[in-house]
């Protein structure tokens, strides 16, 4: 009797929430700052605000409206393209001379110059700094000795860096890496003025840069205003009067609040509310695709899942996943079943190939079944895909490629997810090599180029290769597609050792993951550029 | 009394030291904190071991918990790994946590008292039973449920109120919070006055005081009341500790920038000196909200006296 | 209020400095020496418990929460008695797809049959529930009868003891000790909650032992030269045993609906175990779209907590003999 009192009060309220649901819908005109200012959500950055130091999109976005390097992708393309170069010269791959564009100053009136430059980067690469981004420097010569594998550093500089004047400086790297100005547009190798080194705690309490926007205050752990500064020299200037940015613990949280009208933009509308976005939201909302491809890995120093025989359980497996059904179902096309391991918005001359995986990634339940039994069926009997629980929603996908594998299989208990429970002690089971089974990896590009995809994650030893694949074959190709000078050569090159990874099916791709972001009626012009970043300064209010 | 608020306070320190310890270790069993700090990527190893060393985290636990006990005495309770203070954490964190505690204890006492006055003296009739009812289904449900069926009825669909809270926390805004951080408790209050109520008001002194002749509303509130409140004050000062470190589910729903959110952001990030520092402070406001109760026995029941 | 022990007062008032309203409640029941029965204690106890049974058997509340668990102790043990699906079989197609013809309560965010994982979730649910108050009983008498009865610096060391543990916000407990544990069972889950749980079954019993301990029949059992043991376990337990066992059916709920929250934070439970909390988590961030999802595992959750609230409700006021 007490439990039907109890169902009834819960169905009266579900439907009053329907019917809510049905007559609300289209939010207000949302609740954002002063005129001009734009709200949008944020995560509290895992590090400092420095360039060198941020390695994860929070504090990236920071960085990319406070700061200009000397290259930058373009927002749609995500082409390389010079904003503080003049020109980057190389004739060997191996020597470049940088030359700086006139006329730019920090927002605290500072010019930049090359010292500007090499005074950051040799910040950034010393050892002494922590800096996490650290091996970004690593292909510049001397840096060995600024951050040796152990002890501490022999030098303040990298013997690489010299600067010849105020606008000029060369670069010597310690190997052939003919797309290295391409990887410049990076926020590590941003420039960085007097103030950073002479009041280090002063410039991070309210960083200066010599980007479109300023900082107007930082409240650590809760809000950082930005405002437009007049003073930037870009062609890329602050179409708002600022950015706002909200601390969100919970990205539902900050969806709710955009429906509410108290935010203006989401950047990271979770997978539980996709469905809710065509009604409540209507057109204000985006979904493109960024360079971030989902994977999962297999532990290779687990001899169980390193034979010849494990390569067809992993191609078994990746065959038993129903990658289209997945991504229309739990993502609602936010994602798109991958075909190979790169990502589309490399574009085909970038080195992106639909299909280059072939039948591994195609979903085929018989087949699948085959070829894990042909292969000696799945080490330890269990297939346990490990993740982490406390960020991204991994549960939800992970839990409905087991069941498609477990139907494929015809057995209710042949794959089960791992939750771990914090992103911390994932990655430390991962560095410490104590995984047992494939485990979720994410990729975001760090720069748009085809070696990103490839080399930090499965070169031997590689910072990012985390299950410690190796393949002698797969090494020489990415060290003869390096040493290219032809871009067109060097991608193909590329894509052979990609052949590799797709013979042994090193990592089973799963899908690319596209940004996706919803917005109040208050601001227009809203889009993402390749990293599903917002493209801040180019957002209208109205 | 003087000398036994002293025992009282000598023996917080014993606990103390045994609380931080045991969080200490508890933190430290988790793993390696460096690990996650590089994102998706692997730490480079030598600045992995670099972090280690700046964090202290290089050396044995106990040297670590000393170094770090020996620290807190002069008032630097470590940084984060984003690089703010401690202390600056908890000085953003606990105002708004305090309160939003109040407004929950207020919802306590002012709810939770009154229904439990009104039950106790209607004991077995319709009123009783239907907020029996609904005491019952409250503790039932887990709060995170509530927390977001409010968000979404109130806030979103409604318009009654904001989804969130903003930074600054303001008292209006922590109505709905604060209601659903009390739900669970206002629910045991209701219950507990409702008992005592119904237990006292056949005590002779009651049936003493309405004999006497006085007012049935000076009865309720100056005999019966004052003398059925000693469960529900114990209740309610131990519950002022678990209501401020309690807030985790509730502060991430509402997106409250409280000592929940920090602990939690804490944990996550395996930040041995957040997580220690902010439960030592709540381990310590248990411990004085132990006292108090304990005190204000004394002041409710004039038969009590310490020694 | 005379004898004067380590936390002053507070036992003697009956509160025993008790977190759990039961707790008090049930302690003072404790307090009514010389009550209007005016028997022997050993015929007081024993009228107690069989007073307390006819009340039982007459209450209404009593039998209808008793069937309600009858009935989810058999679904526990024979799930598939009235499910004939299986709780791990399904099929992303019909992802979130409400109720029809032979599936009544729809499908899950997964495409899994919301009946049939209702029902095989009993179990687990159930077990935690009962294994957890089991665990906590036994542990938190044992060290709070021990505190109570010895006193002194016993008393002192083990109350601060206690003190700490209740010092553990559940959140950093659930992600250090369950985040180590790799193992998909029930037992971590429970391990876990008997440990952060002890501490409030300790309190209560530390305080009715207190109280017991006064009683003129264990004085008179002291002077005539009884032991310890048998002065614990014959005169004292028996007495101080019903506001434990109270408490205990009361916390049985909050311990099934813990393991919810626990799951929602991302520590609870691993799959391919089924459980309501599991259910309820998942179905939490789909509230708009799919309601059915959460509302049949939480109306199942909320259902077995307020049966086991009401026995313990129903149980408690048949002890209290001022309440009758």
């Amino acid at each position: 009797m007490r439990g039907a009192t109890h169902a009834k009060w819960a169905a009266g309220a579900v439907i009053v929430a329907l019917a809510a649901t049905a007559c609300g819908g289209g939010g207000s005109g949302g609740g954002g700052g002063a005129d001009g200012i734009v709200s949008s959500s944020w995560g509290d950055p895992q590090n400092p605000l420095e360039p060198a130091n941020t390695n994860e999109v929070q504090g990236g976005k920071v960085l990319d409206m406070l700061m200009r390097g000397l290259k930058r992708y373009d927002p749609k393309t995500g082409e390389a393209k010079n904003m503080l170069a003049a020109s980057i010269d190389t004739s060997d791959s191996e020597n470049f001379k940088v030359t700086l564009k006139d006329g730019w100053t920090f927002s605290n009136g500072e010019k930049v110059t090359a010292k500007s430059f090499v005074d950051a980067w040799n910040y950034g690469a010393n050892l002494k700094n922590n800096q996490k981004n650290a091996s970004m420097f690593a292909y510049i010569d001397g840096f060995d000795q600024i951050h040796p594998k152990s002890g501490s550093p022999s030098t303040d500089t990298m013997s690489g860096l010299k600067v010849v004047d105020d606008k000029t400086f060369t670069v010597k790297l310690n190997q052939k890496f003919s797309t290295w100005p391409d990887t410049l547009g990076y926020p590590a190798f941003a420039p960085l003025p007097r103030a950073f080194f002479d009041n280090h705690a002063a410039w991070l309490s309210k960083p200066v840069g010599n980007g479109p926007y300023t900082v107007d205050s930082y409240t650590k752990g809760s809000k950082l205003s930005m405002r437009k500064w007049a003073g930037y020299m870009g062609e890329d200037k602050a179409q708002n009067g600022g950015i706002d940015l909200k601390v969100y613990t919970d990205n539902n949280t900050a969806y709710t609040d955009l429906t509410a009208g108290n935010l203006d933009l989401v950047d990271d509308v979770p997978a539980s509310q996709l469905k809710n976005v065509k009604a409540d939201l209507g057109d204000r909302y985006i979904n493109t695709p960024a360079g971030i491809i989902q994977t999962l890995a297999f532990p290779y120093y687990d001899a169980a899942w390193n034979t010849p025989n494990a390569a067809k359980v992993r191609k078994g497996i990746s065959r038993a996943i129903n990658r289209q059904q997945i991504t229309d179902t739990i993502f609602q096309k936010t994602r798109t079943p991958a075909t190979d391991w790169t990502s589309p918005v490399l574009g085909e001359a970038g080195g992106y190939k639909a299909g280059l995986c072939g039948d591994g990634c195609d979903y085929n339940p018989a087949e699948a079944k085959k070829l894990i039994a042909d292969g000696g069926g799945i080490p330890g009997g269990q297939l346990k895909i490990s993740y982490n629980a406390d960020t991204g929603s991994h549960k939800e996908w992970v839990d409905a490629v087991c069941n498609s594998i477990n139907n494929a299989l015809g057995n209710d208990r042949a794959c089960v997810g791992g939750p771990v429970g914090t992103f911390a002690d994932f990655r430390s089971q991962i560095t410490q090599s104590k995984m047992s089974g494939p485990f979720r990896a994410g990729w975001q590009m760090d720069y748009p180029l085809i070696q990103n995809f490839l080399q930090p994650l499965y070169y031997t030893g590689a910072s990012s290769n985390d299950g410690k694949w190796t393949n002698a074959d797969f090494d020489k190709l990415v060290d003869q597609a390096n040493a290219e000078t032809d871009k067109a050569k060097a991608v193909s090159t590329f894509q052979q050792a990609e052949g590799v990874v797709r013979d042994q099916m090193a990592a089973i791709p799963l899908w690319y993951q596209n940004g996706s972001a919803g917005y109040s009626t208050r601001i227009s012009n809203v889009s993402l550029n390749p990293f599903s970043v917002p493209v801040y300064d180019q957002i209208k209010v109205s | 009394m003087g000398r036994y608020v002293i025992r009282r306070l000598l023996q917080m320190i014993p606990v103390f030291f045994g609380a931080t310890l045991l969080i200490f270790l508890m933190v430290n069993v988790m793993g390696d904190p460096i690990a996650g700090l590089c994102g998706d990527k692997a730490c480079d190893p030598s600045t992995a071991a670099q972090l280690k060393k700046e964090f202290g985290l290089d050396k044995p636990v106990w040297q670590q918990y000393l170094t770090y006990m020996g620290n807190v005495f002069t008032g630097d309770f470590g940084t984060a790994f984003n690089g703010q203070k401690v202390t600056e954490l908890m000085s953003a964190a606990f105002p708004v946590t305090i309160r939003l505690t109040i407004v929950a204890i207020l919802f306590e006492i002012v709810i939770g008292i009154s229904l439990g006055v009104v039950t106790g003296l209607r004991r077995g009739r319709p009123v009783d039973t239907v907020v029996l009812m609904l005491t019952l289904v409250v503790i039932a449900i887990p709060v995170f449920v509530t927390g977001l069926l409010l968000q979404l009825l109130l806030g979103v669909e409604w318009g009654i109120v904001k989804p969130t809270v903003q930074p600054e926390a303001p008292f209006n805004e922590l109505l709905i919070p604060g209601l659903v951080l009390a739900s669970v408790s206002l629910a045991y209050v209701t219950r507990l006055t409702r008992t005592s109520i119904a237990e006292n008001a056949r005590a002779d002194y009651v049936r003493t005081a309405i004999a006497k002749g006085l007012p049935r509303r000076r009865v309720i509130t100056r005999h019966l009341l004052r003398n059925s409140l000693i469960p529900v004050v114990t209740f309610i000062g131990t519950d002022v500790g678990a209501l401020m470190g309690g807030a985790i589910v509730t502060e991430r729903i509402f997106n409250i920038h409280g000592v929940g959110y920090q602990l939690y952001q804490g944990i996550l990030r395996q930040s041995t000196q957040t997580v220690v520092g902010f439960v030592t402070v709540l381990v310590l406001v248990f411990l004085i909200a132990n006292l108090i109760v304990d005190l204000l026995y004394a002041v409710l029941d004039p038969r009590i006296r310490y020694a | 209020m005379p004898e004067p022990y380590d936390d002053g007062a507070i036992a003697g008032t009956g509160a025993g400095g008790a977190m759990d309203l039961a707790a008090s409640e049930a302690t003072t029941l404790e307090r009514t020496p010389g009550g209007p029965q005016g028997t022997g204690p050993a015929e007081k106890a024993r009228s107690l418990w069989s007073d307390a049974w006819r009340d039982l058997r007459r209450n209404p509340v009593f039998i209808i929460s008793s069937l309600v668990i009858l009935f989810l102790v058999v679904i526990s043990l024979w799930p598939s008695l009235i499910a004939s699906g299986n709780p791990l079989q399904c099929d992303l197609a019909k992802a979130q797809e409400g109720s029809q013809p032979g599936h009544p309560f729809g499908y899950n965010g997964q495409g899994c049959d919301v009946y049939t994982r209702t029902v095989y979730g009993a179990r687990t649910s159930v077990t935690v529930g009962v294994c957890t108050t089991v665990g906590v009983a036994l542990f938190g008498s044992f060290v709070g009868g021990l505190a109570g009865f010895f006193g002194g610096g016993w008393d002192a060391l083990l109350s601060r003891v206690t003190d700490i543990f209740f010092g553990i916000p559940v959140v950093l407990g659930g992600l250090v000790f369950l985040s180590v544990v790799t193992s998909s069972t029930v037992w971590p889950v429970i391990g876990f909650m008997i440990l952060l749980g002890w501490p409030q079954i300790a309190r209560i019993a530390r305080g009715s032992v207190i109280t017991a301990k006064q009683n003129d029949y264990v004085q008179a059992a002291r002077a005539l030269g009884a032991s310890n043991s048998r002065m614990l376990l014959r005169h004292i337990a028996p007495n101080a045993v019903a506001p434990v066992i109270v408490v205990a059916t009361i916390a049985l709920g909050t311990y099934i609906a813990l393991e919810a929250t626990l799951s929602y934070l991302g520590v609870g439970l691993k799959p391919p175990t089924v459980s309501w909390g599991i259910d309820i988590s998942a179905a939490s961030q789909y509230i708009r779209n799919a309601p059915h999802m959460l509302l049949w595992p939480a109306g199942a959750l909320a259902v077995t907590v307020l049966a086991f609230i009401m026995l313990g409700d129903a149980v408690r006021d048949a002890l209290d003999p001022k309440l009758r």
